[in-house]
């Protein structure tokens, strides 16, 4: 897969003084590729996206697009010559235009009637058929997001910025959009970067994501990857629930309050783990599995397909993923038993 | 709008020490601060007496009618302070309204009383309709609060709501305040010698410039003496709802205080409205035979050839201080904003007079000019254009012209085509605002026009000043009609009964 997009060591402060809001940031995108950029708020991944598409100058650092520098310390071209698509967070939809004239709105070089082709193919690919002459303010808001996505997407650009494009939709619609904009950007072929707080989206929307946290990356990687092998405590953390496990390492095995555990690569001396509770299970005690690493039950949460266990350990407490078939009470003696190895963090 | 006050102060300084220590520390000038201050004092009184009540019934109560009451309440705005002085004074004496009618003499109404009452029933809807905002914002669920802590309505009264509104009662307050200091006509006709009187007579009669200058000079710093107190006062005061969920109004019942609140009502706009409108016509009866028609329809054509242009040069102006104070905030772009308050706060005649020695000592051909004239309206009206362009702009998101960048859009045209249509109907209000404030204009407009050029304005005054009531009258009918045109604008965007 070529590379469209570079983004190398960027770095922006506010004010001179100030910490830097992004500090070394660096990523490819890939032609068709969906990339997210996933952190919590104020981990400056709208302020990174917004460099990408030239509203804001770069410090440090440069961004290329199709090899060509668009960004660095001495050099900004300006957003309108980029050919960037972005899609705000709130729409920006302008709202003294109907819906065709807003997806026209960025096509003035093209004739009328190739303005007019154009305008039809992206309203019939954003499922807007019949709503070209209402005003944005007339639309639902699912209706009103693809709008912008549509008058972002309508002048072609190679790649496309959302920058928290599902927040302002409730949780039903918000899935039900992000699946369809997902296929929308999938069939014409455009490379995508996401802007998002809410892992599952990341997750489940992008092809691979980078993490960050208080102006860093913290892991680039694909969904799999950063959710099973998260590499610092902060992804373990922010990606799902967990246990952070301390533990001495050798070779490719741990010891720790569960008991010796396999993990994913080989360490000596002093490590923290984490392990996912859906990679842990339960069994009853008994005498030969003991060994002195053994709990208690806390307390459960039945869930319908799983449960989840709190267990009390000599020390420390973990969570617990199980099927429903794996069934405890409260005060049950049982002994961990981890079902994958853990990873161990940097 | 600094070089004119440069030029006042020249002139002022032209004095040697002795001389502006003789003018400064007359007898003369402490009467006309006490003149001006007693007139401040009594129009906000009085004016605090007719806009507490009424705006709490109209903003707290189940009393019926209350949009149409407010209406009625802010429509005294629409009239002019020298037509209601005119009422007054046509009101009595020998050849007035009531001994034309009753054949009663009555006493003419004049001096410190005429003053008061005419620019009270002129200014008290600013204050009335401040009131009424903070009455509206005025969170039930604080008083609900207090009283389940056991306040009594005394208690009530004095802990919650008058802290509460004192933020809505400053600013209402402050208006009247700049209003007060910068009347020339209600003054005028009423011969009550206020420091913008006394400023106006030094200019026209004897010509004494410094002394004007100083006067001038007394006015702005009286000016900026109360804007720098109204900004401490209001410093650091904080009383917007901090908690969320919806307010549930619980408006009081009148029960049987309905009577009598309507009367009340009726007494103000009987006085405030119906009598100056009744005047107007009474005196068009009289007099419309006598009034050449072809006279009023010269002066609205020369006052609408100086408010016209400066209407569009007020909003040449207002859009980019709008955007950039908006779009850019800083320390300059704030300042730019305050110096376009300070024209509107700057008492008319004072401004006028520094226009005159600005142009005297840089542009003597300016002197006399109509551009002078169109430039002095469009800076001290300016605020008034300022207003409706910001809000304007708060409606269009920077993120708009943002999504135009990226769209392939340079910067003056994302403007052009993503911004500029949002404006459009702010910049149609900013532009109704100073034309009609413009026409209605009568000391900036008495020191800077043309020889001959009369407004409608100055025949008013001329023919009042003269007590010749049916020739004043057509004049002021026309005045009474834009004036309402106004108000009907300035209900319509400002007020969401």
């Amino acid at each position: 897969m070529s590379v469209l997009l570079r983004v190398n060591a960027l770095t922006k402060r506010f004010t001179p003084d100030s910490p830097p809001v992004v500090e070394d940031v660096s990523f490819d995108v890939g032609e068709n590729e969906i990339f997210a950029i996933l952190g919590p708020s104020g981990c400056g991944k709208t302020t990174t996206l917004r460099m990408i598409a030239g509203f804001e100058r770069a410090d440090k650092g440069s961004v290329e697009l199709n090899n060509l520098v668009v960004e660095c310390a001495h050099a900004h071209v300006s957003p309108d010559k980029r050919g960037v698509g972005f899609v705000f967070q709130e729409y920006a939809l302008f709202p003294h235009l109907s819906v065709a004239d807003n997806i026209a709105f960025g096509l003035p070089s093209l004739s009328k009637t190739d303005r007019k082709i154009r305008v039809e193919a992206m309203i019939e690919l954003a499922g807007l058929s019949g709503f070209e002459a209402r005003k944005p303010h007339e639309l639902s808001g699912g209706q009103q997001q693809r709008v912008a996505l549509a008058r972002a997407l309508a002048p072609m650009p190679k790649i496309i910025l959302l920058d928290e494009p599902f927040s302002n939709l409730d949780a039903v619609l918000r899935q039900s959009t992000r699946h369809e904009i997902r296929s929308m950007l999938k069939k014409a072929g455009l490379s995508a970067i996401l802007v998002t707080h809410d892992q599952e989206e990341a997750l489940s929307f992008a092809d691979r994501i980078a993490v960050m946290n208080k102006g860093k990356v913290e892991q680039i990687g694909t969904p799999e990857d950063v959710y099973e092998t998260p590499r610092t405590e902060f992804v373990a953390l922010f990606l799902g629930r967990t246990n952070l496990i301390k533990a001495k390492a050798r070779g490719m095995e741990a010891w720790t309050e569960l008991g010796a555990l396999m993990i994913d690569r080989p360490m000596d001396g002093d490590v923290t783990l984490s392990i996912r509770p859906e990679h842990l299970t339960l069994e009853r005690v008994n005498e030969s599995n003991c060994n002195g690493c053994c709990g208690t039950i806390l307390n459960r949460e039945f869930k319908g397909h799983d449960i989840t266990y709190k267990i009390q350990l000599q020390k420390s407490e973990c969570l617990v993923h199980t099927d429903n078939r794996v069934n405890f009470v409260a005060g049950d003696r049982v002994v961990v038993k981890p079902v994958e190895p853990a990873v161990v963090l940097n | 709008m600094a070089l004119p006050v440069v030029y006042l102060l020249i002139r002022a300084f032209e004095a040697d020490a002795q001389q502006a220590m003789d003018l400064i520390f007359r007898r003369r000038n402490l009467d006309l601060l006490f003149n001006t201050l007693s007139l401040t004092a009594g129009v906000l009184f009085l004016s605090t007496l007719l806009s507490y009540p009424l705006a709490w019934v109209t903003a707290r109560t189940d009393l019926p009618f209350r949009k149409t009451v407010t209406t009625l309440a802010i429509l005294p705005l629409a009239i002019p302070g020298y037509v209601m002085a005119y009422t007054l004074l046509s009101l009595g004496g020998a050849n007035g309204t009531i001994f034309t009618l009753f054949g009663l003499e009555f006493p003419r109404i004049s001096g410190y009383i005429g003053a008061l009452l005419s620019v009270t029933f002129y200014t008290y809807p600013y204050l009335y309709l401040n009131l009424r905002s903070g009455f509206m914002g005025l969170d039930p669920a604080q008083e609900e609060a207090a009283r389940s802590l056991g306040y009594n309505t005394r208690q009530i009264f004095f802990n919650i709501w008058v802290p509460h509104l004192k933020p809505a009662y400053l600013s209402g307050a402050l208006i009247i305040g700049l209003y007060v200091l910068g009347d020339f006509g209600a003054v005028s006709l009423m011969r009550y010698e206020t420091i913008s009187y006394a400023l106006f007579m030094q200019y026209a009669g004897s010509y004494d410039r410094i002394y004007a200058a100083w006067l001038a000079l007394m006015l702005i710093s009286i000016t900026a003496t109360i804007l720098f107190a109204e900004a401490r006062l209001l410093k650091g005061l904080r009383l917007s709802r901090v908690g969320t969920g919806a307010m549930r109004y619980r408006n009081s019942t009148l029960g049987r205080w309905t009577g009598f609140v309507f009367a009340g009502i009726g007494l103000i706009v009987a006085s405030s409205l119906i009598v100056p409108m009744g005047t107007v016509l009474f005196w068009m009866t009289k007099g419309a035979t006598h009034a050449s028609w072809l006279d009023v329809g010269q002066s609205v054509l020369n006052s609408m050839s100086a408010s016209a242009p400066a209407a569009l040069l007020a909003c040449a102006m207002a859009v980019p201080l709008a955007y950039v104070s908006v779009r850019y905030p800083s320390a300059l772009s704030g300042f730019f904003e305050r110096i376009a308050w300070f024209g509107f706060a700057t008492p008319p005649l004072a401004l006028g007079l520094a226009f005159i020695f600005f142009s005297l000592g840089v542009a003597p051909w300016l002197y006399q000019s109509i551009t002078l004239l169109v430039v002095a309206y469009a800076i001290h009206y300016l605020a008034e254009a300022l207003g409706p362009i910001r809000s304007a702009l708060y409606q269009a998101p920077p993120r708009l012209e943002e999504a135009a960048r990226s769209l392939g859009f340079s910067p003056f045209h994302a403007f052009r085509k993503a911004t500029l249509p949002l404006l459009r109907n702010g910049t149609i209000a900013g532009a109704a605002f100073v034309f009609l404030s413009a026409m209605k204009e009568l000391p900036i407009t008495f020191m800077l026009a043309p020889v001959g050029f009369e407004s409608l304005a100055m025949n008013v005054w001329g023919y009042t000043n003269e007590a010749m009531f049916a020739d004043a009258a057509p004049f002021a009918l026309i005045l009474l009609l834009l004036s309402s045109v106004f108000v009907g604008l300035l209900f319509t965007r400002e007020i969401k009964p």
